[in-house]
């Protein structure tokens, strides 16, 4: 059975009878024994997997009305809460959190008929661009398991690389979904902010994150976001998209369209030449497909990265201040302990980069430093926002490389914390400016990936769909060696 | 000159469900951590969800309290670690960057001065910890979340006042007008609570916290004040600090914590949008909000004529004023407000009892058309009231069963007299040598007739028949 498939070519396979859902269940299954020991994708796996694919095979073959995703199977990030799992974030100060809620997007999934398959590993609560920081070791990348799969939904990616699904949900925080889509070969999304419901998600920096569908094809992400995006009860920044199907006219092309080539991301020292030679390719093919591009500068740019992780330490101080190990998380001895000396005794169990964050956290915006720190941050970020708006009354898509540079082998940044955060550059803009942005796969260099990143304005969704599939129409990629 | 200011947190218990989730803001009447879900637990995950309803209680009290409502208002994470706050931040609201909590610049009145009101502001109520079994060796702290995520108001004062009687009024007009809006049960063990803070002239500003009640809060003020006083008079100077209250020993304590440096990190809480209050939203509040007490008190005086420590009494309770504006008509309104203020605040003078009590505003009124139509008098009546209270019987059924009809027949009542003025020989000869005395004999009519004979009509009859 062909595991490497995309989603909308598998219902298709599933509505004509060529397998059932329980015979593709199984063979991910397998797929996962059999390729996870190397991955390491998976943190935990759903046992009730295949009874979910026969009942869904039930309903088929009894003629009941069946949920859009006809079974297909999908893996969750796991920083996103489904009932009676364990939602660890790759950290220990979770390990024995067991969600008693699901989240919306999960919700959504499962009554749509969706099979979760298992939960994906991360960088510690999506800290990090490597997955190096996950408390339960890191993910590889399947393309070459010497190499780093990107983060923090490294696991996620890798496991839709890897054919151990056919999409997961990640979560974006500064680059998160892209980054890893980009390393592995996936198309990430990173919607306009407030698209999706974050109820269940487990924040980080709450004012600038959303989950985002990782996919093989573009198509299969329109289809992703038809199912989990709209307004949620449970979420008071979502957004009405006005039941909006993102798959329509996805084939609508980009004649015509502008396109921004966004100046700061395209020559940055950072920039490989790998990389370089790609973007002005990927130029040259939308140009071809009849869009106009033309070199755009966003001069605030290079303060981003600063802004990006004062604004999300501040953020990450707060949100993981709730772990104290009092009313859930794991095993620890109390005797002697008064409750100051017991929290900081408990929250030891964090990881260095999220200890380092929140350490971070508690500085940028404490009286006598906020305003050199955290309100200097907000500054730069509604400073870009004007910037970038009005760089989207000039154009209908910016673009730039997803990452400046391929993915690196294991161990080779993780000890310069600042040459890691500059992976961030070309991705932490649609975050603190809300606005949407697509890791698209353009190119396999050296065995290696590379993706393009285009950005639209927010809610424009569809249009960006429309573009993110004209340029991987002009893309012919191998098949992941694994 | 000493300086006095308050904060006051007062729950707003009149509301269906909690500040961010659907639990319930009554959370009274459950077991320990029973009324909690995800959201007020501050589990992994959820998000608040805004309660629009608080919004408007506590814009309400804004406007009640003359305060400048913004159209827009956002909310702050005050970030500290404590165990009764399950999310180690609180939601909470903020005043720096312009007006951004739900009301400020108001005042009250207290006895002809303007009491400045700083800002209120809408926030959480954290859970509650409980002491028990706690001894030297095993010291054990429980925690109960079920209060966690309540609506709570907090109004904060300009230093205004200038001594502790000023507050306790201030602060009976505050629970009055509380309760008056409908939104918060200020009788409610723990609804309402303040903070206080003293200083006097050349001295330091101190902050006493852990206040149980009002009534302990005067004590602590008048404890503070001479506590600076004394210090001021032998030249220490007053240290700028934090004091506990000890409820046990009736006096304040230097926290050593040092909670005025704690630096709390505030940032905007992007989990919930800015929150826009339109103009029509605030015009409609304003039109629904119930009259004020101040307005019901001089409508009772002017417009019926009521004593005004009567129209006082009625005005300042939201109950009496129900019960009388519900009973009054335009020629016994000051008989129905005598009414309520002589017995029948006698019988449901607690929450409980007016809980319970099955009077209704047609017997006041009932009641009053017998008196007046000398159907019965002002004692039958207190009688009656007692078994209406009890059981809530019609008037005329109880008049009749209780047999408290009035007697104003003559002939009925000069037989009485005849008996009287038998048995009563040298009462009757002392009222004819001192007519001061003939009260005696009224009196001995009225036991014989259980009250029920019409006492001008006896006194009438009891003259003349001395004169014969």
């Amino acid at each position: 059975m062909n595991l490497n498939t995309s989603i909308l070519k598998y219902i298709e396979d599933v509505k004509s009878g060529t397998f059932t859902v329980e015979e593709f269940t199984a063979a991910t299954l397998q797929r996962i024994k059999d390729v996870d020991t190397d991955v390491h994708a998976y943190l935990s796996l759903n046992d009730s997997a295949i009874n979910d694919a026969k009942k869904i095979d039930q309903k088929i073959s009894s003629g009941e009305k069946i949920g859009q995703c006809y079974g297909f199977p999908i893996s969750i990030k796991d920083n996103i809460c489904i009932t009676g799992t364990k939602t660890t974030c790759a950290s220990k100060i979770l390990e024995n959190f067991i969600a008693p809620y699901t989240s919306t997007v999960v919700n959504h999934l499962q009554n749509e008929d969706a099979i979760i398959t298992g939960k994906t590993n991360l960088d510690e609560f999506a800290m990090g661009l490597t997955t190096e920081f996950s408390a339960y070791g890191p993910t590889k990348n399947p393309w070459n398991v010497d190499y780093v799969p990107g983060g923090s939904s490294g696991g996620s990616a890798a496991s839709v690389a890897a054919n151990e699904c056919l999409a997961s949900l990640g979560s974006d925080t500064g680059g998160s979904v892209r980054n890893p889509a980009s390393f592995c070969s996936v198309v990430g999304l990173k919607p306009t902010y407030g698209l999706i419901s974050r109820y269940g998600l487990i924040s980080y920096a709450n004012s600038i994150e959303q989950i985002g569908p990782m996919t093989k094809t573009v198509k299969d992400s329109a289809f992703l976001l038809n199912i989990i995006a709209g307004q949620d009860v449970h979420d008071d920044t979502t957004i009405d998209n006005g039941n909006a199907n993102y798959l329509e006219n996805i084939e609508n092309g980009i004649e015509g369209k502008k396109i921004g080539i966004i100046k700061e991301m395209t020559t940055s020292d950072g920039l490989s030449s790998e990389v370089s030679t790609a973007t002005k390719d990927a130029i040259n093919d939308f140009e071809s497909l009849g869009a106009s591009c033309e070199e755009v500068a966003l001069p605030t740019i290079p303060y981003t990265i600063a802004a990006y992780y004062t604004i999300t330490s501040t953020e990450a101080g707060s949100n993981l201040a709730r772990y104290d190990n009092i009313r859930y998380g794991y095993e620890m001895e109390s005797e002697g302990y008064e409750y100051n000396s017991y929290i900081s005794k408990s929250r030891t169990k964090f990881g260095p980069e999220v200890t380092r964050r929140i350490i971070l956290g508690g500085f940028v915006p404490s009286a006598g430093h906020a305003g050199k720190y955290f309100l200097k941050a907000l500054k730069v970020k509604s400073k870009l926002i004007s910037e970038i708006n009005s760089a989207f009354e000039k154009f209908d898509y910016l673009i730039a490389p997803t990452s400046p540079v391929q993915p690196f082998r294991f161990g080779e940044k993780i000890d310069d914390p600042v040459t890691l955060m500059l992976l961030d550059y070309n991705t932490v803009t649609a975050n603190l400016t809300g606005k949407p942005a697509i890791s698209v796969p353009y190119r396999v260099v050296n065995g290696l990936p590379i993706g393009m990143q285009i950005m639209a304005n927010s809610l424009e969704e569809k249009s960006l769909f429309q573009a993110a599939h004209a340029l991987e129409t002009k893309t012919k990629l191998p098949e992941v060696p694994l | 000159m000493t300086k006095i200011g308050l904060e006051i947190h007062c729950q707003l218990t009149k509301l269906e469900s909690k500040l961010f989730c659907s639990c319930k803001a009554n959370y009274r009447e459950f077991e320990p951590n029973h009324n909690i879900c995800p959201v007020c637990m501050g589990l992994p995950g959820s998000l608040p969800r805004l309660n629009q309803k608080a919004v408007e209680s506590a814009t309400s009290i804004a406007m009640a309290l003359n305060c400048q409502t913004p159209e827009k208002i956002a909310f702050f994470r005050k970030n500290y670690f404590y165990p009764d706050l399950p999310k180690n931040f609180q939601i909470t609201q903020l005043n720096v960057y312009g007006d951004m909590s739900v009301g400020g610049e108001g005042y009250v009145d207290v006895e002809g001065k303007k009491i400045k009101i700083r800002r209120i502001q809408l926030e959480e109520d954290p859970g509650r910890l409980i002491y028990e079994g706690a001894s030297d060796r095993t010291k054990i702290t429980l925690v109960d979340y079920n209060r966690a995520g309540t609506p709570l108001v907090e109004i904060v004062t300009d230093p205004d006042f200038d001594n502790p009687r000023q507050v306790r009024i201030f602060l009976n007009i505050l629970s009055d007008l509380l309760e008056n809006l409908g939104v918060a049960e200020p009788g409610l063990e723990g609804a309402m609570r303040a903070d206080g803070n003293v200083s006097i002239e050349g001295g330091n500003k101190v902050e006493i916290k852990n206040i149980g009640s009002f009534h302990d809060l005067e004590k602590a003020l008048h404890f503070e004040l001479t506590r600076q006083q004394s210090l001021s008079e032998r030249d220490i100077e007053i240290a700028m600090e934090t004091r506990h209250w000890d409820d046990r020993r009736k006096i304040t304590i230097s926290s050593r914590s040092k909670e005025e440096d704690q630096d709390y990190r505030y940032f905007l809480e992007n989990d919930i949008p800015w929150v826009k209050i339109e103009q029509n939203t605030r015009d409609t509040l304003k039109e629904n909000m119930p009259e004020s007490i101040s307005s019901k008190k001089e409508r009772y005086i002017h417009k019926f004529d009521i004593a005004p420590q009567v129209a006082d009494i009625i005005a300042s309770d939201r109950y009496y004023s129900q019960l009388f504006e519900n009973a009054y008509s335009e020629h016994n309104a000051k008989d129905i407000a005598n009414l309520i203020t002589t017995d029948v605040i006698g019988f449901i003078d607690t929450k409980e009892k007016q809980e319970t009590s099955k009077i209704t505003p047609k017997h006041l009124s009932d009641l009053i058309d017998a008196i007046n139509a000398k159907t019965i008098t002002r004692n039958s009546a207190k009688v009656a009231l007692q078994e209406i209270v009890k059981s809530g019987k019609d008037t005329d059924r109880i008049l009749k069963e209780m047999d408290l009809g009035q007697v104003s027949d003559s002939s009925e009542i000069d037989g009485i007299i005849s008996q009287i003025f038998e048995d009563e020989k040298q009462a009757v000869i002392d009222a004819k040598e001192r007519p001061e005395t003939v009260n005696f004999l009224v009196g001995k009519v009225m036991q014989k007739t259980k009250g029920k004979a019409d006492p001008v009509k006896t006194l009438e009859l009891i003259k003349s028949k001395l004169n014969q």
